[in-house]
């Protein structure tokens, strides 16, 4: 029997226009907010593992760290599979930096000792790319980022997983902590029942203090990434736009480009 | 999630489809995997239970990406209604989880050639059979019409213009039922519309739904809810159609600003949004009635003919923010302009609206006239 735990991330919807609150360094989450996307895919991994019987799932469990509006978030992870969630939430939190959110996931995912950890390579928000490394080195688990293809035999994974250049395969035997990219899959709509369903499946709410969770090593007293400030990204050189007056010929100047750049 | 599937699924292959005439039946299928194709019924049915006010929400969003599988969603809907509301226990275990519960595709069989908006001038007969029943007749206007898995169709069993006409539930396969060719139509044309001719289909009597004689009256309380799916496609076109309008006026400039700044464009757009906010307040108080089990059948034409006026001068606007853009088909502006007309026409013309509303009126009319007494 094996247990999947599917780290999630409540994020500001894509269409809210994102900005750094410049007295705290932190971001404005106010807002519409949802699911990360890049966490749908993790699910959707698991659920296929579960379904396709490459591994023999019992359960597919949704964790979160974040504040209390985060249950929503949970709500969408079981109504599109998961069996059930866990929500960590407390006010010593706030200001978690990377490596702080990733020791409190840790500890949450000891309390469930799963076989398997998936995880979104990066949140919409955030975009650290980092949390699932940062789970993976607390927990002494091999972990892979940026995992685009898995497959299953026996107690070993072997990941295909987008390289700067490339893509590099390895194998891995469970535990681990995977971070999945958008590429893995194609998520699916959750159905209607199991959206209206959601709010049945078993969902633990849980403070540090609950968790056993020290205090020190999160949150603002635990951090030790700080921000002091931010600039805008410099401006971009004006790019070349080609009319399409002769497709033909428009090929041949775009292939010319990219020729001159050394690019094809 | 109606609106990630609207803007993920709907919204990239309506134009393609509406353009080809091709009807989606497997985007029908994935909307009925998903639960979506009977959620207003009883989740004892396989329903999602849903209140009509949100199950209309969920046809807004799926009518502002492609009207076509809005009021597909919202014939079929109307199709389970009378066996759902007046079928036996043992009818609606019988047939109706895999009506609202599974992927079937249903059609609505009452408007013929020569009664359209006086349907108790219908033609097509019910004869009694040893074993139930034989139909005979054609019946215009049908949505899926030809691609549907049952139909629910209307038949007289007697002459009595209004009492002699009775309801039954036919399968799409049946002997002797076929379709006419498609309707080549303005708008909605990834969705199908075709003459449904019966040639002596025999039916049993236990797909008779109601009472025979029941016909008429269940037809019309079918209408009164079906209106309101069509009004909230209606606002969810007129939606979409002003946020494409205002989203092409904020960046289209002339004389140096955007088109939005031009007090000209800014109130034409004021008004547009003006008529879909009032268009859906008449709708949710409709909705909102009906799911308390409050009389709403006025209040449902209010919203058809408000919510369905308003889509044409909304989309029609929309096309003149866009100007020449609007007019191509490089925008779906145009073909929202020609969804919408459409939408003033069926299920009851905007002018049968006015009738049941002002019949309406008439019969409220004496407790209308002691408040006033009371009042003065």
């Amino acid at each position: 029997m094996t247990k999947i735990v599917v780290l999630v991330k409540e994020v500001p919807d894509a269409a809210v226009q994102k900005q750094v609150d410049s007295s705290t360094g932190r971001l404005d989450r106010s807002g519409e907010k949802t699911l990360n996307p890049f966490d749908t895919h993790a699910i959707e991994a698991a659920l296929q593992l579960k379904e396709s019987g490459a591994l023999d799932v019992d359960e597919v469990v949704a964790v979160t760290v974040g504040p209390s509006s985060a249950v929503k978030a949970l709500h969408k992870a079981v109504s599109l599979g998961a069996d059930r969630s866990i929500h960590l939430t407390d006010d010593a939190l706030v200001g978690s930096d990377v490596v702080g959110t990733g020791y409190a996931l840790a500890e949450l995912i000891k309390r469930e000792s799963p076989d398997l950890v998936l995880a979104g390579q990066q949140s919409d928000d955030g975009q650290s790319y980092a949390v699932g490394a940062a789970v993976a080195e607390y927990l002494g688990w091999p972990g892979l980022t940026q995992v685009i293809k898995l497959d299953v035999d026996g107690q070993t994974l072997t990941c295909e997983r987008q390289a700067e250049y490339g893509y590099d395969t390895v194998k891995v035997t469970l535990p681990a902590v995977i971070s999945v990219g958008d590429a893995i899959n194609e998520p699916r709509y959750p159905s209607l029942k199991a959206i209206m369903g959601a709010k049945k499946k078993p969902l633990e709410s849980l403070s540090l203090g609950d968790a056993e969770i020290d205090a020190s090593k999160v949150g603002e007293a635990g951090r030790k990434a700080v921000w002091t400030g931010s600039q805008e990204p410099p401006a971009k050189a004006a790019g070349e736009l080609i009319e399409d007056e002769d497709t033909a010929e428009t090929v041949e100047k775009i292939v010319a480009w990219l020729d001159d750049r050394k690019l094809i | 999630m109606a609106r990630e599937l609207a803007a993920g699924e709907l919204a990239p292959n309506a134009a393609h489809a509406e353009a080809q005439h091709a009807f989606p039946r497997s985007t029908f299928r994935h909307l009925g995997e998903l639960g979506m194709l009977g959620m207003p019924y009883d989740e004892a049915y396989g329903g999602a239970g849903l209140p009509y006010e949100v199950y209309l929400q969920v046809l807004e969003e799926l009518a502002g990406a492609w009207a076509s599988v809005a009021v597909g969603v919202s014939v079929h809907v109307m199709s389970c209604y009378p066996l759902a509301t007046f079928g036996t226990d043992e009818q609606r275990a019988r047939w109706l989880p895999d009506m609202v519960g599974g992927t079937l595709l249903g059609g609505y069989c009452l408007s013929e050639a020569d009664a359209g908006s006086d349907p108790a001038a219908m033609r097509c007969r019910a004869e009694r059979t040893d074993t139930g029943y034989r139909l005979t007749g054609s019946k215009a206007w049908v949505t899926h019409g030809g691609e549907a898995d049952f139909y629910t169709v209307f038949a007289r069993t007697s002459d009595h213009r209004s009492r002699g006409i009775s309801c039954f539930l036919v399968p799409g396969d049946a002997p002797g039922l076929s379709a006419g060719k498609a309707e080549s139509k303005m708008g909605l044309t990834g969705s199908t519309t075709a003459t449904i001719e019966l040639d002596g289909v025999e039916i049993l009597e236990e797909r008779r739904i109601g009472d025979e004689g029941q016909g008429l009256q269940i037809a019309l309380s079918a209408l009164d809810s079906g209106r309101l799916g069509i009004a909230a496609a209606a606002v969810g076109l007129s939606q979409s159609a002003l946020d494409h309008a205002v989203a092409y006026a904020g960046e289209r400039e002339t004389f140096g600003k955007p088109i939005i700044e031009h007090q000209g464009l800014g109130f034409l757009l004021a008004d547009m949004a003006a008529a879909v906010d009032s268009a859906r307040a008449t709708l949710l108080d409709a909705a909102r009635r009906r799911d308390l089990g409050r009389p709403f059948a006025r209040q449902a034409s209010v919203a058809k003919l408000v919510a369905t006026d308003a889509a044409m001068r909304v989309t029609t606007d929309a096309v003149q923010v866009l100007g020449g853009a609007g007019y191509t088909t490089e925008f779906p502006l145009e073909r929202f302009m020609r969804e919408a007309k459409i939408m003033q026409i069926f299920e009851g013309t905007n002018q049968i609206q006015r009738m049941v509303i002002s019949r309406h009126l008439q019969k409220d009319g004496a407790a209308a006239s002691i408040r006033a007494t009371r009042a003065a």
